[in-house]
């Protein structure tokens, strides 16, 4: 599902498929299932809820993603982003904070990615929290 | 036979030389890239502070590095906060108005003090003015939790050219260094004792003078007195 650059939405859009955004959003996206696409056009001033979120036009608002947010080249983010899988391209615009232990507690029984062999092992204490 | 060699050797020349045109492209904004992984303790020890903090808070003063953040979100399981203070400067000085830094690094951060484990302050410090650096200080040390520990980068040499430095962290003891262009130089360097003056609320742990004339510190609030 696209939504076209002329678009312009004010309040909460929410569905239960993917959706490409290339239009204005104002408000709340709740994908939760779903992977949301920030077209290069695309302009959210939004809090955002998805499964997966792809950046590669701006959004200003928290993010919390239960799978991925990935900035792209060129994407922007203003704003907090909750995800237990973060990718920054270099040459995104990114100011804020970025929590994955909180995404990761929310799905229990999901263990968290073990770091591969030469990777620095998690603080302990951290990992307390995803417990 | 033949044919099939030149035809192998016809790529082989083609090959690096699409590598080469691609990276040129892609590096305009890039005037230097150094690639060489430095061994650094200073990042070592500053990780080691954060080892008895809960799902520690880190203050990331550069530009956003995206495998900085992988690796300490996903790796570390760290809350990372990034607040690209050079694109601050870059913005006053567009604006005429670097007088205002100190104005504007006393309200700057939004984390409530006392409430960040560790501060990766890199090289920033270079690039204020006395008056700006010491709001900076001022701020970042009312942010840091009593045992938390600020990482701190400063040149001991004069570096011409106005370029930024992000520090990508390749693993907990080494570092790539990476310029990149911005609107102003490094300022006069500051010594040991104006840097101590200028964090005067933290300890300092550690100190390190590379070969490269840099000097690596890192700092620590006291925990306040029973």
């Amino acid at each position: 599902m696209n939504i076209g650059k002329s678009v312009i939405i004010k309040g909460e859009l929410s569905g239960s498929e993917d959706l490409t955004l290339e239009g204005h959003v104002e408000g709340r996206i709740d994908l939760k299932d779903n992977v949301l696409t920030i077209g290069p056009n695309g302009k959210i001033k939004a809090e955002v809820f998805a499964k997966a979120v792809v950046v590669l036009g701006e959004i200003t608002g928290n993010v919390t993603a239960s799978e991925k947010v990935d900035i792209r080249d060129n994407g922007s983010v203003d704003g907090d982003i909750c995800s237990p899988r973060v990718a920054i391209a270099e040459g995104a615009h990114f100011r804020g904070a970025v929590d994955m232990q909180r995404a990761g507690a929310k799905a229990p029984g999901k263990p968290a990615t073990p770091a591969a062999p030469g990777q620095a092992q998690p603080l302990p204490q951290a990992q307390k929290v995803g417990a | 036979m033949a044919d099939a060699r030149s035809l192998t050797d016809l790529f082989g020349i083609l090959g690096p030389r699409r590598v080469s045109e691609a990276a040129s492209a892609v590096d305009t904004s890039v005037t230097h890239v150094t690639e060489v992984p430095y061994p650094t303790q200073a990042l070592q020890k500053f990780l080691r502070c954060l080892h008895g903090a809960e799902n520690p808070l880190i203050l990331d003063l550069g530009p956003v590095v995206g495998s900085n953040v992988t690796f300490f979100g996903e790796q570390l399981g760290c809350r990372i906060r990034v607040e690209d203070v050079a694109a601050d400067i870059d913005r006053h000085v567009k604006g005429g108005k670097l007088e205002l830094l100190p104005e504007y690094f006393a309200g700057r951060f939004t984390p409530a003090p006392g409430s960040v484990d560790g501060i990766l302050c890199w090289d920033i410090l270079d690039y204020l003015d006395r008056p700006a650096a010491q709001a900076l200080a001022t701020a970042l040390c009312r942010l840091l939790k009593p045992g938390g520990c600020l990482l701190g980068l400063f040149s001991t040499a004069e570096t011409p050219g106005q370029v930024y430095t992000k520090y990508v962290v390749v693993d907990e003891s080494t570092l790539r260094y990476r310029t990149y262009p911005g609107l102003r130089q490094r300022q006069r360097s500051l010594l040991n004792g104006d840097i101590i003056k200028l964090f005067k609320d933290l300890r300092v742990t550690d100190s390190f003078l590379m070969k490269s004339r840099l000097r690596k510190m890192l700092f620590r609030k006291p925990a306040p007195r029973a």
